[in-house]
């Protein structure tokens, strides 16, 4: 039996085990959307596609299958080009279709045209124009296996309107066949031989995880390691939540905002095992002075990233998955001198809570103003371990890295490498639709909530219950705070100045809106948001000039802290 | 340092400004490019000369490598080569200057594909290096217009590349 173009499309993303899809309607994708009603996938109607796209990565990210955003052409999709340059920077498993104008108008400036695949081709792992009905289908299952497969990433399906009306014999392909694609999954066991002999003969090694971690659903293989040789781990910021904190091994994040420990400890290495990283600069501050002692292993999926940035002594190429479980598998067969290791890296240890003694993250406590790092503390104390935390992008994201106890996997949720404001809202929104009774909160600044709050309508609307934090200090309070020590206090438009009534705002969507002004009204305004159904905010007005510290200067090297104001 | 490399895509739309795209989205320089349609009309291949160290071309063979349309990357660096160019040049040829440039033409085994009163083009085939030889010699005379192909190059020895 023929289908049309549209409802090939969405059997696809069916038969790929989609059951719910972001987006946003309009004149080219009408089609999509009139036989959405007659499937059985949900859709999420954004109130923007970049919230849409946004969500979709959420809901990825937090689920860890691929999220899809649907939009219509021109400014529908050009809308969702934020959306995809985040996750494409964070490698997270996306499709996103977009609806083009009819393919016999491509080119000619029709109403609502843009070159989606020019526009996006250096922000997505790969993408398609459909230009023939009879590629649809494989195009699909090609445009799911590269997005979920090998180093992750948003994959971009332009869809012409006449393409989506045409129609023709429905048939998915079992296989998929891209000469020029082989990740390679298995990683090289003279290599693993050599990293194990490496290791072993290490005496101040640290264990540097990033991102990978999550996207390979390595944790447990990185926690039975990193026990194994009990070497101490530092994590990036997208590392977080991929090993659990609270573990005496932690040192917590590293580079710009990171401990005070885990700068010292990479400093002073002799040997650095890069997992699934990729030495981002807010990571290694001044290249020169990074690790200068230590031999680096650099394990990762993608070669691209390998030598990149720093000189690298062993690299592994494959599934961080398969590479720590032949490490595990290797270690088990040198276990008198594992048990060696264990012990010889006793100092080191010792060595490492001196440091931690030294220079705790810390913060100078008030019963006056409310101080954010506080309520980052507090909401730790009262949320679910499993609570999934999203994130916007500055001050608070910083102090939510450095304050909260991420212990599962999987439950923190940030813009990473792109640094997008306004992506916390629709992710956490992207993540309450993927698990609807796990408590998620995002937690935000004045000024990235007010990048995507239109979104609380969308929170309203299907009853996603996200409770969202607010840390108000009328400020764009990183920038502020880079004027403050770099630009001598001259704070160019970074006032917010305009008080917002974030409770108003909360209750003109129809949500519940609470305020915080004190230190002591702090631990009841979470308990009544948490304990109220529905979406809510919480605004915490917050001390308006308190700086996220430890701070590695831009150009510095990391054990060159600025360590209090 | 320049560094030559062929580079074997899919022969679909879109494929050549990916690869270009790559150049200079990562700031890395294309000297020259070529590409055509390969014996196997679902291939083409692309002849690039770029330039950079040792750290930038390894950078440039694995994102190319990454490029799900790149289905090969052969890398000439230290390898033995054929590498052919063709230049045309439009010369003037003025009573005065007509055997002389004919000369050239002959000593270097190029072809005068097209006369008028007042001018050939040349066509020169060879190692760019030649065609730069032919440029310099012509040039007194007064070049009216110049193109190059840019370099092509194979491997040399009876080995092919093949697809699998």
């Amino acid at each position: 039996m023929k289908k049309t173009g549209s409802q090939i499309l969405l059997e696809c993303l069916r038969l790929e085990g989609v059951d719910t899809v972001f987006g946003y309607p309009g004149g080219t994708v009408i089609n999509i959307y009139d036989d959405l009603m007659d499937s059985p996938i949900k859709h999420i109607l954004n109130r923007h596609e970049q919230a849409a796209v946004h969500a979709a990565d959420g809901y990825a990210r937090a689920t860890g299958k691929v999220g899809v955003a649907i939009a219509t052409s021109g400014p529908g999709a050009t809308n969702t080009v934020t959306g995809i340059a985040t996750a494409y920077m964070d490698s997270i498993p996306m499709v996103i279709i977009t609806g083009q104008v009819p393919t016999p108008l491509i080119g000619n400036d029709a109403f609502q045209e843009a070159d989606m695949i020019g526009i996006t081709r250096p922000i997505t792992k790969h993408n398609y124009l459909v230009r023939d009905i009879k590629d649809l289908a494989r195009i699909i299952k090609q445009a799911f296996y590269i997005a979920r497969t090998g180093r992750p990433g948003p994959v971009l399906v332009d869809l012409p309107k006449d393409i989506q009306m045409a129609t023709h014999k429905f048939e998915y392909p079992d296989k998929v066949e891209l000469r020029g694609y082989k990740p390679n999954y298995s990683g090289n066991s003279r290599q693993i031989e050599k990293s194990i002999k490496m290791i072993l003969a290490a005496r101040k090694p640290v264990i540097y995880v990033g991102g990978g971690a999550a996207l390979s659903n390595s944790n447990l293989e990185l926690k039975q390691f990193t026990e194994m040789i009990q070497a101490p781990l530092t994590m990036t910021l997208m590392g977080l939540s991929s090993f659990p904190n609270t573990h005496p091994l932690s040192l917590g994040m590293l580079g710009m905002h990171g401990t005070y420990h885990a700068n010292m400890a990479v400093t002073d290495a002799d040997l650095l095992i890069a997992i699934g990283a990729r030495f981002d600069d807010r990571v290694t501050g001044k290249i020169a002075t990074f690790a200068p002692h230590a031999k680096i292993i650099h394990i990762d999926i993608d070669p691209t990233s390998i030598k990149k940035n720093v000189r690298v002594d062993l690299p592994i190429v494959g599934d961080l998955k398969d590479v720590l479980k032949k490490m595990l598998k290797q270690l088990a067969e040198y276990d008198a001198q594992v048990a060696t290791l264990r012990d010889e890296l006793a100092p080191w240890r010792a060595k490492i809570e001196v440091w931690k003694k030294e220079q705790p993250l810390g913060y100078k406590s008030s019963n006056k103003e409310i101080k954010p790092q506080f309520v980052i503390e507090k909401l730790c104390e009262l949320s679910d371990e499993d609570a999934i935390i999203t994130t916007e992008v500055g001050q608070h994201q910083m102090w939510t890295a450095q304050f909260y106890d991420f212990i599962q996997p999987r439950t923190f949720l940030t813009s990473g490498g792109l640094g997008t404001m306004g992506y916390g809202l629709p992710a956490a929104l992207g993540a309450q639709a993927a698990f609807p009774t796990r408590q998620v909160i995002d937690i935000s600044g004045d000024g990235s909530f007010q990048m995507n709050s239109q979104e609380l309508a969308t929170l309203v609307q299907y009853r996603l219950p996200v409770k969202i934090a607010i840390l108000n200090n009328n400020f764009l309070g990183m920038v502020r705070q880079w004027q403050q020590l770099f630009f001598n206090r001259r704070y160019s438009q970074t006032c917010m100045e305009l008080p917002i009534d974030f409770k108003k705002l909360a209750e003109a969507y129809g949500a519940t809106g609470l305020q915080a002004t004190t230190p002591d009204e702090v631990e009841a305004v979470i308990k009544q948001a948490f304990a109220t159904p529905g979406p809510v905010i919480m605004e915490f007005k917050v001390c308006r000039e308190e700086n996220v510290l430890p701070m590695v200067p831009a150009g510095a090297g990391i054990n060159e802290m600025v360590l209090a104001s | 340092m320049k560094h030559t490399i062929s580079v074997l895509v899919e022969n679909e739309f879109g494929v050549l400004p990916r690869v270009s795209g790559l150049f200079s989205g990562r700031g890395f320089n294309i000297e020259s490019l070529s590409v055509a349609p390969t014996i196997d009309p679902t291939i083409s291949r692309m002849t690039i000369v770029t330039s950079g160290d040792e750290r930038i071309l390894e950078q440039i063979n694995k994102q190319l490598n990454k490029l799900i349309d790149v289905i090969k990357v052969i890398d000439f660096t230290g390898q033995d080569y054929t590498e052919r160019e063709m230049g045309l040049i439009k010369v003037n040829a003025e009573e005065s200057t007509r055997a002389e440039v004919l000369r050239i033409v002959d000593i270097f085994r190029a072809k005068v594909v097209d006369v008028t009163q007042s001018s050939y083009t040349v066509e020169v085939t060879g190692a760019p290096g030649k065609i730069d030889a032919v440029v310099e010699l012509l040039r007194p005379m007064g070049i009216k217009e110049l193109i190059r192909s840019g370099p092509v190059v194979l491997g040399r020895g009876a080995k092919g590349w093949k697809t699998q």
